[in-house]
């Protein structure tokens, strides 16, 4: 099931409760569907099985689908013990990003059914972590849980508080892709919401702001907040037309990743856009940034026939949750409904390089 | 950023703190750490999104002797179990051998987190031909005081993890709590229960994080 909707009629409408509840039920859904293919060194029958067709949760992670996948081809593998990992034409996946995120990521056209090929021997562990099934992935989940609580809250205290079995649910609702149980149980750990007045929220029982590492001002309004944010930058030297024309990636070196909190500003009234969090991210990026106040005091211009933008680098897109993102969004909006349930925001960027 | 702007906070440093802390860790480990080979600041200029004050330290092949003895012994029983017909000069062969083969090589990395605003420590080990050690022969390197530790604490583990910037597993090693134990240090430290001053911040760390992993630092460093 593909979803494009259109970001900007939400936003536009100010939303109540239920029409939050509309983006972020979207992005629960979402789902990419995949064509896994057994690797051919792996094949012990004839004639060899055809792929298997399966429907990925963006938000789930690839070894959650074995159990999906592994009937397809049990009878067709050697003899031995399973150390199951994926490829996309060559490159081992990291099973610890949401599948969503490497297919915006890996995909720069999107690829449907997005072809993959499982090995279940032969585990690459000089380039990837193990990987032990359901345990595994779940471990991760928690510690990004963790990592996010402490970046909004300055403390783990409210995942760590968490009761086992309210933990093993939560877990079991992303999962199974639960949207309804997590609602219900999420609020234990109190994130909370960004808010500002471009995503307020029309009703009274809207979600409690942030709080611990947020500073709060006279009027009770969030005025900075640290953001959980993970992004993922892909380069090109070359610019291109069309995004087919994107080469194909070798190795994880071509990304550069940054785990790192953005610092929410809000100023009153002047929006906090998801250009202004980029920007904190990777200033290089950025154009018209003489348009900002004067204040900063570096050489750039803004004039369009000046040499110099062909050298600068250049953000070519922007891609959360499969949508391609217009950077004047508020940030809190983008946040608020784009994250994935750990609390993070996963941001996939193509940017060409500043040619030196 | 710390609402007082300053760069060692709560227990906490800032990027730009870590930076500073680094090049000073560095400097006093060069002069005082003699039997050891200095910390390097590797730059992460060439990504080129990155502000060029962002690096990490990197301490590499440090050669750890003290699974050599044991192991030796072990395959010296093991040798002469399967070579109890042999002469005795064949036996030593075959030990001397081995003991080259059991050299055990770390590289140890000092790496910035920025979700919680400490440092963190990440290593791996190695043998002689690059192939990398399991924890299980890892935590044997390690003083035995450490072991225990690790396995009876809450409060820091070891953890297999991709490390951030090198897309290959490493080891991690996790004080939680960083933050706290750091406030610790610095309240016990000076008279007027001062922070530590920045330039201190990642020698008062290592002197305990670099316990856990065998590396001693020489009191004359914590001035």
């Amino acid at each position: 099931m593909i979803f494009v909707f259109q970001v900007g009629e939400l936003v536009r409408r100010k939303g109540s409760v239920g029409e939050k509840r509309m983006a972020v039920k979207y992005v629960w859904e979402g789902a990419i569907p995949l064509q896994i293919h057994l690797h051919k060194s792996e094949v012990a029958s004839h004639p060899p099985p055809p792929p298997a067709l399966v429907l990925a949760p963006r938000i789930g992670y690839l070894p959650l689908l074995v159990h999906l996948i592994k009937p397809y081809f049990k009878d067709s593998l050697p003899p031995g013990e399973d150390s199951i990992w994926f490829d996309y034409k060559g490159l081992p996946l990291k099973w610890y990003i949401p599948t969503g995120v490497l297919f915006d990521l890996l995909c720069a056209e999107p690829e449907r059914p997005w072809n993959l090929t499982i090995h279940f021997r032969g585990y690459p562990s000089n380039v990837l972590i193990p990987c032990e099934g359901e345990d595994s992935v779940k471990w991760n989940f928690v510690n990004s849980l963790k990592e996010a609580a402490y970046i909004i809250n300055g403390n783990c205290k409210n995942v760590m508080n968490m009761s086992q079995s309210d933990q093993e649910d939560l877990w079991t609702s992303v999962m199974n892709g639960d949207l309804d149980t997590y609602t219900r149980l999420s609020p234990k750990i109190k994130m909370g919401n960004i808010e500002d007045e471009f995503s307020r929220k029309a009703s009274v029982s809207s979600p409690q702001s942030r709080q611990g590492g947020t500073e709060i001002d006279v009027a009770g309004q969030v005025k900075t907040a640290r953001v959980p944010v993970r992004l993922y930058v892909r380069s090109v030297s070359k610019d291109f037309e069309n995004l087919e024309d994107v080469p194909e990636m070798d190795t994880w070196d071509e990304i550069s990743y940054l785990n790192r909190p953005v610092q929410f500003l809000r100023k009153e009234g002047k929006c906090f856009t998801l250009r202004d969090a980029i920007e904190s991210l990777l200033p290089e990026y950025i154009r018209d940034r003489a348009q900002r106040s004067g204040e900063e005091g570096e050489q750039r211009t803004t004039d369009a026939s000046d040499v110099s933008q062909e050298t600068r680098g250049e953000l070519k897109l922007v891609r959360i949750q499969g949508i391609e993102m217009k950077l004047e969004i508020p940030f809190s909006w983008v946040v608020n409904n784009l994250m994935n349930p750990e609390f993070y925001l996963h941001i996939s960027v193509l940017v060409k390089e500043p040619q030196r | 950023m710390d609402s007082a702007g300053e760069v060692v906070n709560d227990g906490k440093i800032t990027l730009e703190g870590f930076t500073v802390a680094a090049r000073a860790f560095a400097d006093k480990w060069k002069r005082h750490n003699l039997s050891f080979p200095p910390w390097s600041w590797i730059p992460l200029i060439n990504r080129t999104m990155l502000k060029k004050e962002e690096g990490y330290l990197s301490l590499e092949k440090i050669i750890i002797l003290s699974s050599l003895e044991e192991s030796a012994e072990e395959e010296s029983l093991d040798v002469t179990a399967d070579w109890s017909e042999k002469e005795e000069s064949v036996d030593l062969t075959v030990l001397v051998q081995n003991v080259e083969d059991e050299a055990h090589y770390y590289d140890y990395h000092i790496v910035y987190s920025a979700s919680y605003m400490v440092p963190m420590l990440y290593f791996r080990g190695y043998s002689s031909d690059g192939k990398p050690l399991s924890l299980d022969v890892i935590k044997r390197d390690l003083p035995s005081s450490s072991v225990s530790l690790l396995l009876e604490s809450k409060w820091t583990f070891i953890t297999q993890e991709e490390h951030p910037y090198l897309n290959r597993p490493w080891f991690k090693l996790h004080p939680c709590g960083t933050e706290e134990w750091i406030k610790l240090l610095s309240e016990s430290s000076s008279s007027d229960g001062c922070q530590i001053p920045v330039e201190l911040y990642l020698v008062s760390w290592f002197s305990v994080v670099g316990q856990v992993v065998g590396l001693k630092i020489p009191r004359e460093m914590l001035i």
